[in-house]
């Protein structure tokens, strides 16, 4: 059998001469940058004004059609049904289950169908109608192609049992004999329509007996004259014999009663006893399966796959499933132009018949341009057991290698991208190497989608993915000062460099504003503050402040000194700390026990010590500022009029000056502190 | 395949390259007009070009970008023998609002002698590195230890190739199995023993990188399928994403892509070339559901009302 084969496409870049130039390009996530370019590499490379255009390339793409989404997200649901099937049960108890799977495919394509074609009607621009009808017709031929496997691979009836179903296959794909029927049936004188004969002829050649004898009997009451010839012919039609799998009677004996029928219909043809009427002759050289009469009714079967149905209905109705490429052959090679060859869709259907399943899938995989109908077909196919694995190049199997394509097909897709997910989770060799690729090229829009994206990395234990994510969304948040998400998505990420250096932003923010943004963040980290130093830092800091809000003053001093004496606050931040603790110094009662108070003074001379040695020379201006001045400014403080750490501060003061008084108000403090603290330490309460 | 869109680039010279961002939201051009524009993809596909700026002074051949890890990071190279890293510094308000975004330039690498071809990044799990290489057949190395600040970067390796080099691609895996690798083309006109390309393998013992070059090597070299059909001389390779399609683009101005089937034959599936029109051309329409897919329409003969919506 020839192999359908199909050139390469060309498809044309506007505005761009080959002659004269070269055509670079870039590859995008599902397309193609293209544009015009020079590869000389000799020379600076200036060649004036060029082509100005970046063309975007696509493939025909079917994912960015809305209607047949809905396909793909049914026939999503349904594959994941399928591979759910327990593995234990045997395939031949499962095969009604298959069958059924088959049949809810099969539906869903033509749910897509009919609304494709009520939106190629009901549409005003021709090219979307053109298309919408080009999509039409390639879900019929699907449909077509698919039912045909399903009959013939799936349900894989015998003989006698075959024909059935094949006879249904043919019914509904030419079905217009039904319209025409109703048509004929509501016209006034349904005998005198034009197209009576067509249907009554169609129904015998579909094998509709039953039909046609009720259609012929309209016939037989209007022509009294003729009622023998009609009542002969009902009884012919009527009296088919019809074999039915699981009845009583053998296949032997079917046969007999057959071939009896087939004598009785010759017998009438002989002595002529439809002589007089010409279309009662015609259905009868039908019945008896004359060849020159069935291909004369070239018109009415339309095609030779149905030629071939009528053909075997009334010469060979027991054909073996084993026979039947040789009869398909031959009404192939029969019906057809001897001219023109084969279309794709015939040797396809051919390659069916001949049950060789793997050219089926092959010519189909060449001949379509979407690799839905290849994928899911062939999963079905492989679950029946019925395609021995190719073992590949790579290791991998048809199906993998199907279900590969049409998931990356979907994965440039804004929003199908989650139904791939399935499809790889179900391919064991490379599905999860091709997911952790595609995965991570996910656009991270929104918040939300970044979520979404990180929660089915996670579920699948996609370490790396879930970094790269998180530290992703960190460093956009970053970027847009952001920091209380910046922070949360390093967490995430377990990222503790960058965790440290948005805490340091925070802690920077702090000193310049007086205040924290993203509290609610900051006060829910709990064991996530372990990430990193600097975090643990914020974290207690502002538990500090927490406790200092709630006037739990003690605990408050304890966790400021500690954060101090375990050096978990970074050096540069202790003059803050201290300056924090002045209000607690001032308060009525002592806060700061002695022992404390000496803890306090320890740092603050590390610290003086550590800025005198910075600044060996720019000498502390220690006694700068006279003591008046000091004192009201003190008193300035202890009256809330202003805060020592907040820019009016600095308007008001130079930087040295601030540093100055800060470190003057801290002793003064403190050694108020202390004498406090040793009297209330030394007195004994009677 | 269709054009989709066609995007009005507005370079008053030769581009020389494009190229996508990480996600395939952003896409950067340079020019021989010494500069680089920058666009942005909006929510409808439509793309606007949010910064434009001269990069160079001379023409620029090649841009790249960084993972997003790393934030929004561009990396050209040039005739001037440098080659730049920029960085997408966040703009006041008033620019977000006109859709305009800042780059500024970190740093300027000012190593090469000669025109720098081009310029790559490394994979994300090696750093932040980036590699150049010249017309004078030097690849160098660059590294930034603090990926915070990018102005400091430090030349870790330079490579000798001895031939003049035209292009360098990383071995993408990071798989702990083999070190990292990377491959060097040269576009020499002389006539050599070793082989146009040359991949190098970093070598932990001596810290340096070790050539492996087409030749006699360690390396299995086997030919998968050869096709002549540019049936001229192919200046550029390239996978695309998933490594599934190869392009290639030759002297005949065509641009052809191959594929492997299931049974691993390998065939060209299309090709993409000029209409011959010059100048000013603008997206076509949308094209039916595949010219091949249409031959199987066709020859479906049933009506487009005869389907029964039975079974």
């Amino acid at each position: 059998m020839g192999e359908v084969d199909v050139d390469p496409i060309i498809t044309l870049i506007p505005g761009i001469d080959s002659g004269q130039r070269h055509l670079g390009f870039a590859w995008g996530p599902g397309d193609l940058l293209t544009y015009e370019t020079q590869y000389k590499s000799q020379g600076a490379g200036s060649v004036g004004q060029a082509c100005p255009f970046v063309h975007v390339v696509r493939k025909d793409e079917d994912i960015y059609s809305p209607i047949l989404r809905k396909l793909f997200n049914e026939s999503h649901y349904i594959f994941v049904g399928l591979q759910r099937i327990k593995e234990e049960v045997p395939s031949k108890n499962k095969k009604p289950q298959f069958i059924s799977i088959s049949k809810n495919y099969r539906s869903v394509i033509r749910a897509c169908m009919e609304e494709l074609q009520q939106a190629a009607v009901s549409t005003h621009d021709t090219t979307l109608a053109t298309q919408y009808g080009n999509q039409v017709s390639i879900l019929l031929a699907v449909e077509l192609i698919w039912n045909l496997c399903e009959v013939l691979f799936i349900e894989a009836a015998p003989a006698g049992a075959l024909l059935r179903h094949l006879l249904d296959w043919v019914r509904l794909h030419k079905a217009d004999v039904d319209e025409k029927a109703q048509e004929v049936l509501q016209s006034e004188s349904p005998v005198q329509h034009q197209a009576y004969w067509d249907v009554v002829v169609c129904y015998v050649l579909q094998g509709r007996m039953e039909e046609a004898a009720q259609m012929l009997m309209k016939q037989a009451s209007q022509q009294p004259a003729a009622r023998a010839a009609y009542k002969l012919m009902d009884t012919l039609l009527t009296k088919m014999p019809v074999y039915s799998p699981g009845g009583t009677q053998t296949q032997t004996e079917f046969d007999v009663r057959w071939r009896q029928w087939h004598q009785e219909c010759n017998r009438c043809l002989e002595d002529g006893s439809f002589a007089s009427y010409s279309q009662l002759e015609l259905i009868c050289r039908i019945l008896v399966g004359d060849e020159d009469t069935l291909l004369a009714q070239r018109e009415r079967l339309s095609t030779w796959y149905h030629f071939l149905v009528t053909r075997l209905l009334y010469c060979h109705p027991i054909v073996k499933p084993t026979e039947l490429h040789y009869y398909a052959q031959a009404s192939m090679d029969m019906f057809l132009d001897a001219r023109s060859g084969p279309e794709p869709l015939d040797s396809i259907l051919l390659a069916a018949f001949e049950f060789d399943i793997h050219q089926v899938i092959k010519d189909c995989s060449i001949a379509l341009n979407n690799w839905w109908f290849v994928a899911h077909l062939t999963d079905l196919l492989d679950h029946c057991k019925l395609l021995q694995s190719h073992n590949l190049h790579f290791g991998s199997n048809l199906r993998e290698f199907l279900l590969l394509e049409y998931a990356s097909g979907l994965f440039t897709h804004h929003s199908l991208w989650q139904l791939a997910v399935d499809y790889f989770d179900h391919c064991p060799e490379f599905g999860r190497v091709y997911l952790e690729l595609q995965i991570e090229r996910v656009p991270l829009d929104t918040e939300h989608k970044a979520v979404k994206v990180l929660r089915i990395c996670e579920q699948r234990q996609m370490a790396e993915q879930v970094r790269s994510i998180c530290k992703i969304m960190a460093k956009k948040a970053l970027r847009n000062s952001r920091l209380g998400s910046a922070l949360s998505w390093s967490i995430r990420a377990k990222d503790a460099a960058f965790a440290t250096l948005i805490s340091e932003r925070f802690l920077q923010e702090y000193c310049s504003h007086g205040t924290f943004s993203d509290l609610d963040l900051i006060d829910n980290l709990g064991s996530a503050m372990l990430l990193s130093d600097r975090l643990t830092f914020l974290g207690k800091y502002r538990e500090f402040h927490k406790l200092y809000g709630e006037k739990r003053f003690a605990e408050g001093a304890r966790l400021l000194l500690s954060l101090m004496t375990a050096k978990i606050a970074p050096r540069n931040f202790w003059m803050t700390l201290l300056t924090d603790a002045l209000p607690l110094l001032e308060q009525k009662q002592v806060i700061f026990s002695a022992e404390q108070t000496y803890e306090l003074m320890r740092c603050l001379e590390e610290l003086t010590a550590d800025k005198a040695a910075q600044d060996a020379d720019r000498p502390l201006q220690v006694g700068r500022l006279s003591a008046g001045r000091t004192g009201r400014m003190w008193e300035t403080w202890r009256a809330g009029r202003w805060d020592l750490n907040g820019p009016s501060c600095s308007r008001i003061l130079q930087e040295d000056d601030i540093e100055a008084t800060k470190v003057e108000l801290l002793r003064l403090a403190l050694a108020r502190n202390l004498a406090l603290a040793i009297v209330k330490e030394g007195t004994i309460e009677v | 395949m269709f054009v989709a869109r066609s995007i009005a680039a507005d370079h008053k010279d030769l581009i020389h390259d494009v190229s996508y961002d990480f996600h395939g939201r952003r896409m950067a051009t340079c020019s021989s007009d010494q500069s680089v524009k920058v666009w942005d993809k909006t929510e409808s596909g439509e793309w606007h070009c949010t910064a434009s700026w001269k990069t160079h002074s001379g023409s620029v051949w090649r841009v790249t970008w960084a993972h997003p890890e790393f934030g929004q990071v561009l990396a050209s190279c040039s005739f001037d023998r440098t080659a730049a890293v920029w960085e997408e510094i966040v703009g006041e308000s008033n620019d977000k609002q006109r859709g305009q975004s800042h780059w500024i330039k970190r740093t300027t690498l000012v190593d090469s002698r000669t025109s720098v071809t081009d310029v790559k990044f490394a994979p994300k799990h090696m750093g932040l590195m980036l590699t150049t290489c010249s017309a004078d057949g030097v690849v160098r190395i660059y590294e930034a230890p603090d990926v915070m600040n990018l102005s400091q970067w430090s030349l870790q390796h330079e490579i000798s190739c001895k031939l003049s080099c035209s292009c360098i691609s990383w071995n993408p895996s990071s798989s702990r199995a083999h070190p990292p690798m990377i491959a060097v083309g040269s576009d020499d006109s002389s006539v050599t023993y070793t082989g146009k390309v040359q991949i190098y393998e970093y070598s932990e013992n001596t810290r340096k990188e070790i050539s492996s070059s087409t030749g006699p090597t360690k390396f299995e070299v086997q030919i998968v399928a050869q096709f002549d059909n540019h049936n001229s001389q192919v200046w550029r390779v390239s996978w695309n994403i998933t490594s599934t399609l190869l392009a290639s683009s030759g002297d005949d101005g065509c641009v052809r892509l191959w594929k492997a089937n299931y049974m691993d034959n390998w065939k060209c599936t299309g090709i993409l070339k000029g209409d011959g029109s010059p100048g000013n051309g603008s997206s076509g329409q949308p094209g039916a559901l595949g010219t091949a897919g249409g031959t199987l329409a066709a020859a479906s003969q049933n009506s487009l009302n005869g389907t029964s919506v039975g079974r």
